[in-house]
């Protein structure tokens, strides 16, 4: 067992697990933050993507250890943030999600592009999700609602 | 107007809906959420004819002997049964409420109008609620089918785009599915698979018990079920991982392995003429020579590889056993059936065991659903008292879900001197859609989950009845909706296949309407017509062609020609023949590298009256892209040691990169009965890919999924 404390959300959480335990596992059991989840556990879907000091982060296979002294931010951390809430809203207005199990980390792969990149072209968005698997098919409304999340955001900046 | 199915077994009202002492109103529908938003669609009916508002409405999620039994979530009819039942239910509520009122103001009913649940008498402040009237007590009446149903003109929030119920908790994360429940007690468990259908348990090494107890874990085997099971998730993960290292089997004679597709022509098989959509108990007619006044006689055989649901989210489902009784949580699309096949598998009494209803992610038919149900009872069995989750891996779901079936269709039809359609020939050959667990011959609900292969004392791999209805299975869509005068449709359901089959969305119909679309632009080539023209001469359904000329609109745009590079085609279908229609365009390009890029589609679809035009759209959009993501990219692939599409990597699916921009045009069809649509558009989707990639490469490709190899060998070919 190894102990590390990992700030997710903007709390600190002292942790005492298996040094090798994937941040996922950690995410969903010892802090009970099931939002990001696990499709794959191959980094091959990114259902189980984070921000980690703003950066877009798969969690499934990388020691949470490792994360010591960064910065996790998972999609209910994000309500509390400004652009991560306009993304919500607008993932909302559009019904951008059917059985909604992808998109807390297409959600994550967005705010992570906007807080780099407050106007992404359609390139830029679709390369910030091409790690992103959906199966229900609702990719154009994911694409429509970041489209209307920046320019949500250009308008707010106006 | 056949019976309501759903009310048929549940005629009373109070079994659709209940007055809370709270101000809200319970509606309950069998059917349950798969990602299609459905309770959003039942509760915005139930608000319309109640006259309340959609906000004060909950559709709990189904619990086996509380929810109205309405069978299986599939096949496109959650609208047409479960939506037209509460319609009803609803309607009857309110005629009932106020007579209540009547009696309750001292009014003419006539006199009586309702707002938000509250009824006022006209011109007065003489009012009364709904709650208030009905005060705890039931309804005790019986939904009358044949009631009167408010018109499109009094409509307030059918036709109305809805934000889903749901969506706040999905995109803030508190969506919660089966794979997030947590008990204080529970135990997370994993499963050690064989490598392949027919391998055996040999032995398991020694000493792998005893490493695991002294982890606090649990090992369950059972013949050749084995399963970990301990308080920690991760821990549970490596050990199962460890596990299989420690494991050997005997590996019997492995999967058939020769081309599936030489197979479906050569093996045993049942054949049957299908008429009007029904397979008929009759010889099959051979095909003949043409026509002695064909023009031209074009043949064509067109195919399909095995394909997986590929849920986003291996399948899960929790269940204690405590006291003698079961109790599960599972994403079942019928919990029902599913119980009753449990008890068969578990030897249970139906009465002991309690199924709920959970959320999985989108499943588009029978993926692992029910089979880790029964995962996770047997291992809830061996250790009683506490709640078991079972989680399968993304490897399990790949290489153990049921996929649907490889097919193969052989058409042939014939022009006349005007270039009209005088003679058409389908064959369709297919292992079996339909193999949901279900009560029936030889222990059929039990021997349709999947441990119960392994367990000691195992079942045979079941065998399938020849499905004789109205377009299901290897036949749905078949029959081709156009005004052919001659039509010879045979159904094969083949034999002694590979791999384990069963419903995927759309079942058969993906495949006879890629074939038969693909065939009507070859046939449209061959007499020197139009495309959208040669469809419309032979058909007269005029909603249909409302559709087909819709789409063909929006696609050209009144250009003449696609822009340079890109290349159109289209696709149509109307569902089952008796629901939703839909008419599809795509706009795509082949680059140097052969890949397909789609660039535009539009789909024009009827499905009746719309309760909610952006699930609606939403359900069509859906439908398009997976079945471009079939068409694109997918098949399973295996050998004779076992499945090899066992991850992302080796079975890809459409991406963010490749998705069409999608226009979706709804017919307006004003009280006209719901049609189902979620299945509606894959089918023309599939084809018009096909007829965009020959209109802009002229390469015609008959054998899916269509990848830049097929692509390249087909341009040589």
């Amino acid at each position: 067992m190894a102990a590390y404390t990992l700030r997710v959300n903007g709390e600190a959480h002292d942790l005492d697990t298996d040094p090798a335990k994937p941040l996922v596992y950690v995410l969903r059991g010892e802090l009970g933050l099931t939002g990001p989840k696990i499709g794959c556990a191959l980094e091959q879907c990114a259902a189980c993507a984070v921000l980690v000091d703003g950066e877009h982060t798969l969690s499934c296979n990388r020691a949470a250890s490792e994360f010591e002294g960064t910065e996790i931010t998972t999609i209910e951390g994000l309500a509390e943030d400004a652009i991560g809430a306009r993304i919500q809203d607008a993932f909302m207005a559009e019904n951008a999600a059917q059985c909604g199990y992808c998109t807390p980390g297409i959600i994550v792969a967005v705010a992570s592009l906007l807080k780099s990149n407050p106007g992404p072209s359609d390139g830029d968005i679709s390369e910030a999700l091409a790690d992103h698997l959906c199966r229900c098919g609702s990719h154009n409304r994911v694409l429509r609602a970041v489209r209307n999340a920046i320019s949500g955001g250009q308008a707010d900046a106006a | 107007m056949p019976r309501n199915p759903s009310l048929d077994n549940s005629p009373n009202l109070d079994e659709w809906i209940v007055f809370e002492d709270d101000g809200r109103v319970t509606v309950r529908s069998g059917k349950v959420d798969i990602g299609q938003h459905v309770s959003t669609a039942v509760a915005t009916i139930a608000a319309e004819e109640l006259d309340i508002e959609p906000a004060c409405i909950d559709v709990p999620i189904a619990i086996t002997g509380i929810a109205p039994n309405e069978g299986i979530t599939s096949g496109s009819m959650s609208m047409e049964t479960s939506g037209e039942a509460v319609r009803r239910a609803a309607a009857t509520a309110k005629r009932h409420l106020l007579g209540l009122a009547a009696a309750a103001l001292d009014a003419e009913i006539s006199t009586l109008e309702v707002n938000d649940g509250l009824v006022r008498v006209a011109d007065s402040n003489k009012t009364i609620s709904y709650w208030e009237l009905m005060s705890g007590k039931a309804f005790e009446i019986e939904v009358d089918e044949d009631i009167d149903l408010k018109s499109p003109d009094q409509f307030k929030y059918m036709g109305v785009k809805t934000v889903a119920k749901e969506m706040r908790d999905i995109v803030t994360g508190g969506h919660m599915f089966v794979h997030d429940m947590v008990w204080p007690d529970m135990l997370h468990a994993r499963l050690v698979r064989p490598p392949h259908y027919w391998a055996k348990l040999k032995s398991i090494d020694e000493g792998a018990g005893e490493r695991l107890a002294d982890q606090g874990l649990e090992l369950v085997v059972n013949g050749s079920f084995i399963a970990v099971a301990g308080s920690d998730e991760w821990t549970a993960v490596k050990a199962a991982e460890r596990l299989a290292n420690d494991v050997s089997w005997n590996m019997g004679d492995g999967l058939k392995s020769q081309d599936v597709f030489d197979s479906l022509l050569s093996n045993r098989r049942e054949a049957f003429p299908v008429v009007g959509g029904v397979p008929q108990e009759q010889d099959v007619p051979p095909l003949g020579n043409p026509p002695a006044d064909a023009r031209l006689t074009l043949a064509a055989h067109y195919e399909r590889p095995y394909t997986m649901h590929g849920s986003i989210a291996p399948s899960s489902a929790a269940a204690i056993f405590e006291d003698g009784k079961l109790t599960v949580w599972t994403h079942s699309q019928g919990i029902y059936l599913l119980r009753i096949s449990m008890s068969d598998a578990l030897q249970m009494e139906p009465a002991d065991i309690t199924l709920h209803h959970a959320l999985g992610s989108g499943c588009y038919g029978h993926n692992g659903a029910d089979d880790v149900a029964l995962d996770a009872a047997l291992v809830a069995r061996q250790i009683p008292g506490r709640h078991i989750l079972v989680k399968w891996t993304r490897d399990d779901e790949h290489a153990w879900e049921p996929y649907s079936p490889a097919m193969a269709m052989r058409l042939r039809a014939s022009l006349g001197d005007d270039g009209q359609v005088i003679e058409w020939s389908h064959e369709t050959y297919s292992d079996t859609h339909i193999m949901r667990p279900r009560p029936g011959a030889n222990r059929a609900g039990a021997a349709r989950l999947l441990a119960m292969r392994m367990v000691e004392n195992p079942l045979d791999a079941p065998v399938a009845e020849p499905a004789m209805g109205f377009h299901i299975g290897i036949h749905r869509n078949l029959d081709p909706l156009y005004d052919f005068p001659e039509r010879r449709l045979i159904k094969n359901l083949v034999r002694d296949l590979p791999l384990r089959t069963s419903a995927m969305r759309t079942l058969g119909a993906y495949s006879n309407v890629f074939a038969i679309e693909s065939f009507m632009d070859e046939l449209a080539e061959a007499a020197g017509a139009d495309p959208v023209e040669f469809r419309l001469s032979h058909l007269s359904d005029e909603r249909g062609r409302d559709c087909i000329e819709a789409a063909a609109k929006a696609l050209r745009g009144g250009a003449e020609e696609p822009p340079e590079g890109r290349g159109w085609g289209f696709g149509f279908a109307r569902y089952k023949n008796v629901q939703a229609y839909a008419a599809v365009g795509i706009e795509l390009e082949v680059t140097d590298a052969a890949e397909v890029k789609l660039h535009r589609a539009v789909i024009a679809a009827d499905a009746g009256q719309v309760v909610d035009p952006d699930g609606l759209s939403a359900q069509m959009e859906g439908g398009l892209i997976q079945a471009a993501s079939w068409a694109l990219y997918e098949e399973v692939t295996f050998d004779q040691d076992g499945i090899t599409s066992r991850d992302w990597d080796t079975y890809p699916i459409m991406r963010f990169d490749n998705v069409p921009d999608i226009e979706v045009i709804l017919m307006q069809r004003p009280n006209a009965p719901f049609l189902g649509a979620g299945e509606a558009s894959s089918g023309p989707a599939g084809a018009a890919i096909a007829n965009a990639i020959y209109n802009v490469a002229g390469i015609r490709m008959r054998r899916l999924p269509l990848t830049p190899d097929a692509i390249r060998s087909a341009a040589m070919a």
